[in-house]
């Protein structure tokens, strides 16, 4: 049962081989975006932590939305 | 995140989480439609299996491509720079979903038509694409000028996007190895619903996964310009 399922009429290793390429390149975009996004948290964090009171209420008054359109703040992929 | 409160943050992250199961749950029940459940085919026996992935990713890569392309003419008119941020955050997902069509539907060739790889108009188109994706990801890596990106990956997107009804009607103006499409928005399906079914649970998988990737990456770059924001104080 098994073997007849990776063997697919002679076609499993053309099957197999598909939908292994497939999620490999699933999993490793996953984890290169994942990697991105928690080094930008940290950084993020390790920033934040800095701040002093003032600087915090500052902060919490900047409004991304905002920032996005009024500054020209690009970073690279 | 400490003291973000900000509605787009939360809703972008709470979606994060949705969508990762959702997709877990949906690519689990494709698997097994694809590769247990769906029939042979009675000319390609299991090889029409490579189906279930190579069709989905190159729906999804066309898709994404089309709406980049209409983001950056969106960028060029109203001058929205959030237009550019999600073009950008789209990007990858494209670029991975073009190369599993091309890398699947090669597999796919060698059992079917004898051969890895043919200069044939639908597979050279589809490369085409591919090449795009690569050039739009490298323009963020090489242009340092700010403005200067913008132009040029708004640019490289558009003229990408002339290449999109070349790939869709490729099959049809050129006689060519490839099969001319099975499943129709405007005409009859010719595929059958034992394999239809399959097929448009992997490609709502799929669609799920790129958004996946699309709010991890447009959340990455949020943070990018709050981190820059703090830097400011």
């Amino acid at each position: 049962m098994i073997s007849e399922f990776f063997y697919m009429n002679g076609y499993g290793y053309y099957v197999l081989s598909s939908f292994l390429f497939t999620l490999v390149c699933f999993l490793g975009l996953y984890i290169i975006t994942k990697s991105q996004l928690t080094k930008e948290q940290n950084k993020f964090n390790v920033k934040f932590g800095e701040l002093n009171s003032e600087q915090v209420k500052e902060a919490k008054k900047q409004k991304i939305y905002k920032e996005i359109i009024a500054t020209e703040i690009f970073s690279k992929i | 995140m400490k003291f973000i409160k900000n509605y787009q943050f939360s809703l972008v992250q709470k979606s994060q989480k949705i969508v990762l199961y959702l997709f877990l749950i949906i690519l689990t029940l494709g698997l097994f439609e694809a590769l247990i459940l769906s029939p042979q085919d009675y000319l390609q026996g299991d090889s029409v299996r490579i189906m279930y992935v190579h069709v989905p990713s190159a729906w999804i890569s066309l898709g994404i491509f089309s709406l980049m392309a209409s983001l950056s003419v969106m960028v060029i008119i109203f001058k929205n720079k959030v237009f550019f941020l999600v073009a950008k955050s789209l990007a990858p997902s494209g670029f991975i979903f073009s190369l599993v069509a091309l890398v699947t539907g090669s597999i796919w060739g060698k059992p079917t038509w004898g051969t890895w790889w043919a200069w044939d108009a639908r597979i050279t188109s589809m490369l085409i694409l591919c090449i795009f994706y690569l050039m739009y990801l490298i323009a963020w890596r090489i242009f340092e000028n700010k403005d200067y990106v913008t132009k040029i990956t708004s640019f490289i997107a558009i003229l990408g996007f002339i290449n999109i009804p070349i790939i869709k009607f490729s099959v049809d103006w050129w006689s060519t190895l490839h099969q001319p499409s099975s499943v129709n928005i405007f005409s009859e399906t010719t595929i059958h619903s034992s394999m239809l079914i399959p097929l448009g649970i992997m490609t709502a998988a799929f669609a799920l996964f790129s958004l996946l990737i699309f709010l991890m990456k447009y959340n990455t770059e949020l943070i990018k310009i709050k981190n820059k924001g703090l830097d400011r104080l």
